[in-house]
């Protein structure tokens, strides 16, 4: 059997008489051909359109209704306006303030749904350019047998050759577009359509990351869904600088790979460093152990002012948009390598290298752009055996002298604190330096988000995050952490091992640490929070920037998590999974138990499977540092799967919470599949998408979200028992809403049983019977009377 | 007293509608005193100290313990409001006393119906921000007062930006006042 992809055109002759014979059973096709030898049959939704899992959304939307938080009253999209939105006003175009909030959502998971769709396409074309097309997929051999499962379950297709990933790039770039275009003045005009477009774009998103980490596993040869992948080295002070040092920053990592080759082909590794900030940093220690780890996205202007970096990479996604300007400053040449971010530097990939390295070491040009990332590689390693000698480490961090004067001439206007997003005391602490005190300077630098806006404010230009810098050089020269590198997948057999118990609730929650690196208070709160929830026996898993912030912290021993917790999906671990394209991998993890363990139809069965992981996986997200754009659209694809996410307090500037409502009993009705019957089932979980103020709250809130009405009843007591326990802990007191997640006796922890049934009889409970739950009325297997 | 109407974060501009400045406290004691249904939300930096002897938490305590005003804790500050033999104050998210103030179906935390001013104290700025923006445009009937010492434009009053001590001077003025009830 033969099929064609969706492009494809498909003609079948059973019987032809012609002039030249007799035809029987032909068959024609114009399109890429995909050899099935897949026998599940084809779901109901392959290749879903924008409106496709319209109902779906529906249900979730009325169940978790949008709260619309504005950044500003406007609207200023086009030339009618800008528009006074607030309140019952409508714009010149007819929009009313929650479409136009819900219509920012969605600009916003579509720049980030199209720069993973982007960043898979360019990495699988120069893949296959390079490898061909044929080149296998493969991401953990025979212990993966789904090896796509977000792509199998929204585009129907099982990828087996590079070639295949194209199709379900087409698709994504397809409903990219559409969704974008839904957000041109005059195209929706209903809130509740533009989240259902937030909703699509986030799945589609999920399809693009997959596929860039399916291709970059399978032909980089990265850990294939090891849980032994090994520990690298991160931190600040990690780098031996005595060797030239190349810098890279971003995310798709095939000019770091070129580095890399060209040292392994020329023999010299270990005579140069190579270092990465952010998820090109993941991914490069995930292709070789000699690469290393600075930090997350705000350790950039740190790294590269202290001067530390002999030259610098970008390729695309977070990079500093001053890089350039930044570099210069430490007289180290920039390399841009990706046609999304080309600093305004002329494009030298036909010139020969000779005469690139020749003119960077000189200095005539700052920087280049080369598109060929093995020419990069070339460029890169030349210039920086050249370039370093000369640099000599020069940096633009001022002595604490320095410092001192500044202290003294500083007016404590307060213009670099109102620019701080953490409202950091830095007048207050200027004034100590100018006592000669910097330990207030190093504080800050803790909670330090590296966005540099105190320098920009500053009327009198101090460089104050390199003031930070120096006075806090001690403890980050001292920066030498070890963090397991990305995994990829997890393993059907580690599916098989904890579907049963996460299903049934025992094994409590699984716990997804994902996103950037904008923090209230810094990273050490994600370690914190990790560490609670394996100690707690929950599931962690962790990718991007939030699984660097996870490694640095040590304990009295010196070992980080990763060398105290295993790497392995079961209670207790802490996982890496990888860059911000490995995120697939926790969502995949979700379709997999529906699938493996439940045996649920997968192909092209989004609904189904979303149903099922919303009402049976108690796996929450947690982005506690989110920032971007990617991190909306990556949210928004754990929503639509049913997975709710916490934002940290940063994230309420994402414009929209999706919250339930536990007080609207009738909010929280679904089918029990087994009879039909409408069951209340409590608020299991009661948001899909929300910020919290404190890490103390979202470990209360981590708990109480990870519980499902599908929870057996021994499930549900240790669920109870940990969202008590971290309550009482946090608060101070007990919950106030435990009976509505009480559904009969046995689901009372053993050892609260007296306190509960006080608090029972209080509030009027009454006993209630546990379904097969589903929001779907297809899936009843017999009506009953109600 | 500074009296400009300047958003403490320089970049959080808010539109056209801009809160009005609370140059007399006394403002905000004839607000409390107008309101048929009051509500304190309270935020975890309300717990942290403003002045070496002063914390928000405790004006909190004593606007509730005069007018018997309802506290709402958000983040963590309940264990704040026990340690400080306070047990009356109601946890709940920011985020979810914040759309229930958008439902003018909510009764509220004693069921009597919703709330007429939401007096705000203790949130992240910005946090703060959107919350009292989305009840801006979303809530109805309702007025919304930022106590904090910063500006904020997004409430229907608040602050201008304070020093500490005319910040605590304003409390103390406000506390005194609603005790003259």
């Amino acid at each position: 059997m033969l099929q064609l992809n969706r492009k494809g055109v498909n003609i079948k002759i059973e019987e032809l008489k012609s002039d030249f014979g007799l035809v029987k059973n032909l068959e024609l096709g114009i399109g890429q051909l995909i050899e099935e030898k897949w026998d599940e049959p084809m779901g109901p939704t392959p290749f879903p359109g924008m409106t496709t899992l319209r109902e779906w959304d529906f249900k979730l939307l009325q169940r978790y209704k949008p709260f619309y938080l504005p950044f500003c009253d406007v609207c200023c999209l086009c030339t009618f306006g800008k528009c006074d939105l607030t309140g019952d006003k409508r714009g010149a175009c007819g929009l009313n303030m929650a479409a136009q909030q819900s219509r920012i959502v969605l600009l916003a998971c579509c720049i980030g749904a199209a720069t993973h769709t982007a960043h898979a396409r360019h990495l699988v074309e120069h893949l296959i350019e390079k490898h061909g097309g044929n080149s296998s997929i493969d991401v953990g051999g025979l212990n993966i047998d789904i090896e796509a499962p977000v792509t199998r379950l929204v585009c129907g297709i099982k990828p087996e050759k590079l070639r295949d990933c194209e199709a379900a790039l087409d698709y994504c770039e397809e409903q990219v577009t559409h969704l974008l275009s839904s957000t041109h003045t005059g195209q929706e005009g209903s809130n509740l359509d533009f989240e259902s477009k937030v909703l699509h774009a986030g799945m589609v998103d999920q399809v693009g990351m997959e596929i860039a980490d399916l291709a970059q596993i399978s032909i980089l040869g990265l850990p294939k869904a090891d849980p032994e992948a090994p520990l690298t080295d991160l931190g600040f002070g990690i780098a031996d600088v005595s060797k030239p040092t190349i810098l890279v920053i971003g995310h798709n990592v095939p000019s770091s790979v070129g580095i890399i080759d060209y040292l392994t082909d020329k023999k010299l590794l270990g005579k140069v460093e190579v270092v990465g900030i952010c998820c090109t940093a993941h991914d490069i220690t995930r292709y070789s152990s000699m690469a290393k780890i600075v930090g997350p996205i705000s350790w950039q202007l740190r790294y590269i002012r202290s001067g530390l970096a002999d030259l610098i990479v970008v390729d695309e996604q977070c990079i500093r948009a001053d890089t350039l300007v930044e570099a210069q400053k430490i007289n180290a040449p920039v390399i841009a390598s990706s046609p999304k971010n080309c600093l305004g530097l002329e494009n030298r990939t036909e010139h020969p290298s000779e005469e690139i390295i020749s003119e960077l070491v000189e200095a005539k040009v700052p920087g280049v752009l080369i598109l060929d990332p093995d020419k990069v590689g070339e460029v890169a390693v030349e210039t920086v055996m050249k370039v370093a000698p000369t640099r000599n480490k020069f940096s633009i961090i001022p002595k604490a002298e320095e410092i001192i004067a500044a202290g003294k001439e500083c007016t404590a206007c307060n213009e670099c604190r109102r620019a701080c997003p953490n409202d950091q005391p830095i007048p207050e602490a200027m004034k100590a330096a100018a006592q000669g005190n910097l330990n207030p300077l190093a504080e800050i630098l803790e909670s330090c988000i590296g966005c540099a806006r105190c320098d920009s404010a500053c009327p009198n230009d101090f460089p104050l995050h390199s003031f930070m810098v120096r006075a806090g050089e001690k403890s980050l020269i001292n920066e030498k952490f070890k963090m397991r590198v990305g995994r990829g997948a997890i393993q059907d057999v580690e599916i098989r091992r904890v579907g049963g118990p996460i299903v049934l609730g025992e094994i409590p929650g699984v716990v997804a640490i994902v996103g950037c690196a904008n923090y209230p208070h810094g990273g050490k709160e994600v370690a914190e929070i990790a560490e609670e929830f394996a100690k707690r026996r929950f599931i962690v898993v962790a990718s991007g920037c939030a699984a660097m912030s996870i490694a640095m912290v040590k304990d009295e021993e010196g070992k980080t998590l990763y060398e105290k917790y295993p790497g392995d999906f079961d209670a207790g671990g802490i996982l890496n999974v990888g860059s911000c394209v490995s995120n697939p991998h926790i969502a995949g993890t979700a379709i997999k138990i529906a699938s493996i363990f439940a045996k649920r139809k997968l192909r092209a069965n989004y609904e189904e499977i979303a149903d099922y992981i919303l009402n049976r996986v108690g796996a929450v997200g947690l982005a506690w540092g989110a920032m971007s754009q990617k991190a909306a659209s990556i949210a928004s694809g754990f929503w639509r799967l049913g997975v709710p996410v916490i934002v940290g307090p940063h994230g309420s500037k994402y414009r929209r919470m999706l919250l339930g409502r536990k007080d609207k009993e009738e909010d929280w009705y679904v089918y029990d599949a087994r009879t039909g019957h409408r069951v209340y089932v409590g608020p299991a979980p009661e948001h899909l998408f929300t910020a919290t103020e404190t890490k103390e709250e979202t470990m209360v809130l981590i708990a109480k979200l990870c519980m499902r009405p599908n929870d057996t009843s021994r499930g549900r007591a240790v669920k109870l028992s940990h969202y008590i326990d971290l309550h009482k802990k946090f608060f101070g007191v007990m919950p106030d809403d435990i009976h509505l997640f009480v559904r009969n006796m046995a689901d009372i922890p053993i050892t609260m049983k007296s306190e509960f049934l006080k608090i029972l009889e209080e509030k009027g409970w009454k006993e209630k019977v546990i379904p097969d739950p589903t929001l779907l009325s297809r899936l009843i297997r017999e009506r009953k009377g109600e | 007293m500074s009296a400009k109407a300047e958003s403490w974060q320089k970049a959080e501009i808010a539109g056209p509608k801009k809160a009005l400045l609370i140059l007399k406290p006394e403002v905000v004691v004839a607000m409390i005193k107008k309101a048929k249904r009051p509500l304190v939300i309270v935020g975890h930096l309300a717990a942290e100290d403003y002045s070496d002897d002063v914390k928000m938490i405790e004006y909190a305590i004593r606007m509730s313990k005069i007018d018997g005003i309802p506290v709402i804790a958000t983040g963590h500050t309940i264990k704040e409001f026990i340690k400080n033999g306070f047990n009356s104050a109601v946890y709940m998210s920011a985020m979810d006393i914040g759309v229930r103030l958008t439902d003018p179906e909510w009764k509220g935390l004693d069921g009597k119906g919703p709330y007429d001013l939401a007096l705000f104290m203790g949130l992240p700025y910005y946090m703060e921000f959107v919350i009292l923006a989305g009840l801006k445009s979303f809530s109805t009937n309702l007025n919304t007062i930022s106590l904090d010492r910063f500006y904020n434009p997004h409430a229907t009053w608040s602050f201008p930006n304070l020093s500490v001590k005319d910040w605590n001077e304003s409390f103390e003025i406000i506390l005194n006042k609603l005790g003259k009830n």
